[in-house]
C-alpha cells in the first residue's frame, strides 16, 4: 500500500521536474523562467523526497528525507528572489510584452523621497 | 525506477542547455540553481534503489552547497562588494 502512494507521488514529482524544465526552455525572459522552474521544481523535488519516506518508512533515510524538504523549502525560494533582484538591478529588460513592473516604480517611489 | 532516472537526465539536459545558449548572464545562474535542485532529487531516487542513507547526506550537503553557490552568484550579478 504505502509503495503504491510512494509510486504515485514519485510520478507526479518527476512529471513536476519535467515541466518546470520544459518552462524553463520555452519561456521568453528570464523573469518567466525563473517563476515556472523555481516553483515547479522545487515542489517537484520535494515530492520525491515525500515518495522516499513513503518508500522506506521512518528510518534513516526517511528522517534524512524530511530534513532535505524542509532545507529546499526554504532556501529555493530564497535563491530565486535573489537572482530576480539582482538580475533587475544590473539592468536586465523585462520582455517587450510584460505589463507592469512594480518593482522599478518601488524604486523610483523610494529615491523621490530620499 | 529507470524510468524516473530517465526523465531526470532529460531535466538535466534541458537545463544544460539553458545554461549554454541562454542570452544572459542571470539565465545561466537560474539554470544552475534548477540543475541543482534536480541533483537532489537523484540522490533521493539513488537513495530508494539502493537503500542506504548515504546519498541522502549528499542530498543535504548538495542543497546546502548549491543555495550558497546561488546567492554569492547574485551578489555578484548585483554588482556590487560582499561587505556592503
Amino acid at each position: 500500500m504505502s509503495e503504491t502512494i510512494g509510486y504515485i507521488l514519485l510520478t507526479v514529482g518527476v512529471a513536476f521536474d519535467l515541466f518546470g524544465c520544459i518552462g524553463l526552455v520555452r519561456l521568453p525572459d528570464v523573469y518567466n523562467r525563473l517563476q515556472a522552474a523555481t516553483k515547479a521544481v522545487t515542489l517537484g523535488t520535494a515530492m520525491i523526497l515525500i515518495s522516499v519516506l513513503f518508500f522506506t518508512g521512518f528510518g534513516a533515510i526517511g528522517v534524512k528525507a524530511l530534513l532535505c524538504i524542509w532545507f529546499i523549502l526554504i532556501t529555493s525560494p530564497t535563491a530565486a528572489h535573489a537572482i530576480s533582484r539582482a538580475a533587475h538591478r544590473s539592468g536586465i529588460k523585462l520582455w517587450d510584452k510584460s505589463v507592469s513592473d512594480k518593482y522599478a516604480e518601488d524604486r523610483e517611489g523610494a529615491e523621490d523621497k530620499v | 525506477m529507470n524510468v524516473y532516472i530517465g526523465l531526470l537526465i532529460v531535466c538535466i539536459f534541458m537545463c544544460l542547455f539553458r545554461v549554454g545558449r541562454g542570452p544572459t548572464a542571470p539565465d545561466r545562474t537560474v539554470a544552475i540553481d534548477i540543475l541543482g535542485t534536480l541533483v537532489v532529487g537523484f540522490c533521493a531516487i539513488f537513495s530508494i534503489i539502493t537503500k542506504r542513507d548515504l546519498y541522502m547526506n549528499i542530498g543535504i550537503s548538495w542543497a546546502l552547497l548549491n543555495f550558497i553557490g546561488t546567492l554569492a552568484l547574485a551578489k555578484y550579478l548585483e554588482g556590487r562588494g560582499f561587505d556592503e
